[in-house]
């Protein structure tokens, strides 16, 4: 088993720099295994396939001790003791802010906000930015292949102000129509919040050009990358976006942890989300003044020690590689998707020319949770439905989907196992 | 029998590929829809009541073979019963797949529906089964709710 010491460190301030170099040299996915206790269990008295990552991802050892390192050892609130435990609790806190910033490559430490998850940071950005920003007869601006959570926390913001939701189309491949994309960006255009990769589709956007698009027109742009952090490398600098948000427990940390990403001189102008302690330098009865970001949006007790096993997670994928995840996983993607476009009935849903991590299948007519039954029957687990997505099943006119994705450690075996499951779900179906 | 077989009897199979009774009646006069937003099932259940007793139903709609075969086999169970009768049914079925009254169903009413005794095993698919018999309920109610969800019980 390679060790931390063994590897080529990357360096994350410099991501600009080609990746060849690291990403040629392949992971030990074996040794990768190893560190995920729950891999070794048995489903159904079959050796478990987890291939539902997109749902969340499973946890290394390393992120588990963390939890209950920093619970036998280091449990104490932070920001306001003087005792000991709470300065180290404070450290370690602090510490995690800072492995964030680097694995985004954000500029300062500031910029880095501690939400529960990808869908509690677009609440909260549309809540204070949104609210700030947008007023009768505006418009937000998103894409027809976004998840629930960048769809409804626009939708509330939009009823409440009478402004309209715009939605830039896909088309059948589940890709974004770019012309139409940049002819939604008009004068009344006061928000644009797109995924970085879809959640069902797999698709990944170039965001980076949508960015330029919004900016030139002086909009900014919010990035959902909860599909994406775990898959590239992303560096919110090189994209220039003002939000980047993803979800801890997607990137191999404990649910209940998520970032939001903002650039310094937008969080600075933003009012505070929620009402708390610690978000506050002064309070009277009168009044009460804010704290400058990230304090001012983490009212209350964060959950510290997820904040620290999030960034022992974020350590541990980095110190793999990023680029090196990534061509893993391209070869799992490229591999699925030519194992199970062979099995004669399935359809694939989602054949952007760039996708991630996701594929979004049917077979003939039998329906998706059947599909997902007699796959948990062989010890695999996928996901079947709408991947609260129900606006791109409406527009491929389906109810749902079956949906493998996959991890780093994932392996073409376990691809093998996927296919013979759903070969046999044909049988059942006798087909 | 292994308990995927037990899930998928070829009984179950059957009436999901031709569903029986798949069709609005022309002299409906109850209707009620069924979702289950987690996973999208969509039905609706017709039903031409002559007084208390129902004298033609039918159904259409979206789901996985559990939801259509269970809507299809209670089309066929139901015509002809009366509402307390119905509802004594739904009461056993939905013992049977959650398990509550043994999984073989014997002893019951249930007749044919015994079949679905297998999904007792699969909890994840009760909701599956009973989808159809939900919005029943709702439509022998008299349409209070426009749609009633598998998510507010």
């Amino acid at each position: 088993m390679t060790t931390l010491a063994d590897r080529p460190q990357l360096d994350p301030q410099n991501a600009a720099l080609p990746a060849a170099p690291a990403a040629a040299e392949s992971l030990d996915i074996a040794a990768i295994r190893a560190e995920f206790p729950i891999l070794s269990r048995q489903v159904n008295g079959r050796k478990l396939v987890y291939l539902d990552n997109a749902a969340t991802s499973q946890k290394p050892r390393a992120v588990i001790r963390a939890l209950t390192h920093y619970y036998e050892h280091d449990n104490a609130n932070i920001h306001r003791g003087v005792h000991w435990l709470s300065v180290q609790a404070t450290d370690a806190h602090d510490a995690a802010r800072r492995t964030v910033r680097r694995f985004l490559n954000a500029a300062h430490d500031n910029e880095i906000v501690f939400v529960r998850g990808a869908t509690e940071a677009i609440n909260l950005v549309a809540q204070t930015y949104g609210r700030t920003h947008v007023a009768a007869g505006d418009e937000v601006l998103i894409t027809a292949m976004e998840h629930h959570s960048n769809i409804v926390p626009w939708q509330i913001l939009c009823e409440e102000k009478g402004a309209h939701l715009k939605v830039a189309p896909i088309d059948d491949r589940g890709e974004l129509l770019l012309d139409e994309f940049q002819k939604l960006i008009g004068p009344r255009t006061r928000i644009v919040a797109v995924t970085h990769v879809s959640n069902a589709l797999g698709t990944v956007n170039p965001v980076r050009e949508m960015i330029a698009m919004a900016h030139s027109r002086g909009v900014p742009v919010l990035v959902d990358g909860a599909q994406s952090a775990p898959h590239m490398r992303t560096d919110v600098q090189d994209l220039d976006c003002d939000f980047y948000v993803f979800s801890g427990h997607k990137v191999y940390g404990p649910t209940g942890i998520g970032v939001l990403y903002g650039k310094a001189a937008l969080l600075d102008a933003m009012p505070p989300y929620q009402g708390g302690g610690d978000m506050i330098t002064s309070v009277t009865f009168e009044k009460t003044t804010y704290r400058k970001p990230p304090a001012r949006f983490e009212a209350g007790t964060p959950d510290i020690g997820g904040a620290i096993a999030l960034g022992v997670a974020l350590d541990y994928i980095m110190d793999l590689g990023m680029d090196r995840i990534a061509a893993h996983e391209d070869d799992l993607l490229a591999y699925a998707t030519e194992s199970v476009a062979a099995i004669p009935g399935v359809r694939l849903i989602g054949t952007a020319s760039r996708r991630a991590g996701v594929l979004s299948f049917l077979l003939d007519d039998v329906h998706p949770h059947d599909l997902g039954t007699i796959l948990d029957d062989e010890g695999v687990a996928i996901r079947a439905g709408h991947h609260c997505a129900q606006p791109v099943m409406q527009r491929f006119c389906i109810p749902a989907t079956a949906r493998a994705s996959f991890a780093v450690y994932n392996t073409r075996e376990e691809i093998d196992v996927l296919a013979a499951g759903i070969q046999k779900a044909r049988e059942v179906f006798g087909r | 029998m292994s308990e995927l077989n037990e899930l998928y009897q070829e009984v179950i199979l059957e009436h999901s590929k031709a569903p029986r009774n798949y069709r609005r009646p022309a002299e409906a006069n109850r209707t009620a829809e069924g979702y289950n937003p987690l996973c999208g099932d969509h039905f609706t259940v017709y039903l031409n009541m002559d007084g208390d007793s129902i004298r033609d139903i039918g159904f259409q709609g979206s789901g996985c073979a559990i939801s259509k075969a269970s809507a299809s086999m209670m089309t066929q169970t139901l015509k002809g019963k009366t509402r307390a009768e119905a509802e004594r049914l739904f009461e056993q079925f939905h013992r049977l797949v959650t398990g509550e009254q043994g999984v073989s169903g014997n002893g019951s009413e249930l007749g044919k529906l015994a079949v679905f005794s297998g999904v007792s095993r699969f909890p994840a698919r009760v909701k599956c089964a009973t989808l159809a018999w939900h919005t029943l309920q709702s439509a022998l109610a008299g349409n209070q709710q426009p749609v009633v969800s598998t998510e507010d019980e």
